[in-house]
């Protein structure tokens, strides 16, 4: 990562209690930064989906975020089970998730699809049994 | 028009958060990714989901409040969330179409 404000956070698996901590952490944290609020909502949805889908896909992870006055970087690294089939999981209404995780209103498919929206820049690197990496760039 | 005007059009009850807050517009939904996508600042948010997800969608979202339709009734941690968050979570046994139509009424 180049020159900028950089924060890491670790995210805790499996804990729904705590889901969305980070993501309403770091809003604020852009909010008293004085950033459009175009932009901040376009990282809270980022980091929420990205977040939801460490707790529930890969047992937690760590999510670095890199500020400078040209953009946002959002890397979110963790050691969970890979994505097969990417492009499955770019499609909206593709999930893998359980029942349960259904019945809390999670799995609809948008998770992904959502974070591409929302982003300038997407890059997935996953590997099976290994983790996935996503990098992705909000410009300012 | 605020959330105690809404409240008392409505026949709504309060299960957490303060009234003072302006509402308008509304979305109706119960999956937090489509929420996430389509609420929009100071929205009514009416859903059936009753876990503490649904006020860290609303804050991240800064939803105007949430009310939960059919007799649904936070849980303990979604209500300790909303307090700390400060997003107004009321309660109706009305079903969302119901309550969808007595909003339009209000133009809200």
């Amino acid at each position: 990562m180049s020159n900028g404000m950089k924060f890491r956070y670790p995210v805790d698996g499996n804990d729904f209690t705590r889901a969305g901590e980070i993501s309403s952490k770091v809003k604020k944290q852009l909010k008293q930064l004085g950033l459009p609020p175009e932009v901040i909502r376009r990282v809270a949805i980022i980091m929420y989906e990205a977040e939801i889908n460490m707790v529930i896909h890969a047992n937690g992870g760590t999510i670095d975020v890199e500020i400078t006055p040209e953009q946002i970087r959002l890397v979110f690294s963790d050691t969970g089970p890979g994505i097969p089939d990417i492009e499955k999981a770019m499609q909206e209404g593709f999930s893998t998730a359980s029942h349960e995780v259904r019945e809390l209103g999670f799995g609809a498919g948008m998770g992904l699809p959502n974070m591409k929206k929302n982003s300038d820049e997407m890059k997935i690197d996953t590997r099976i049994g290994v983790g996935t990496i996503m990098d992705l760039i909000v410009k300012i | 028009m605020n959330v105690s005007e809404l409240k008392e059009k409505l026949g709504l009850t309060q299960v957490a958060g303060t009234d003072a807050g302006e509402v308008s517009g509304c979305y109706i939904g119960d999956l937090m990714s489509l929420a996430m996508a389509r609420l929009e600042e100071g929205n009514v948010w009416i859903t059936i989901q009753t876990n503490l997800n649904v006020v860290a969608v609303a804050a991240l979202k800064e939803a105007g409040c949430v009310i939960l339709a059919d007799g649904a009734e936070p849980d303990a941690d979604a209500k300790a969330k909303a307090e700390a968050e400060g997003i107004p979570i009321l309660v109706s046994k009305k079903s969302a179409y119901t309550l969808a139509k007595e909003l339009g009424a209000l133009s809200v």
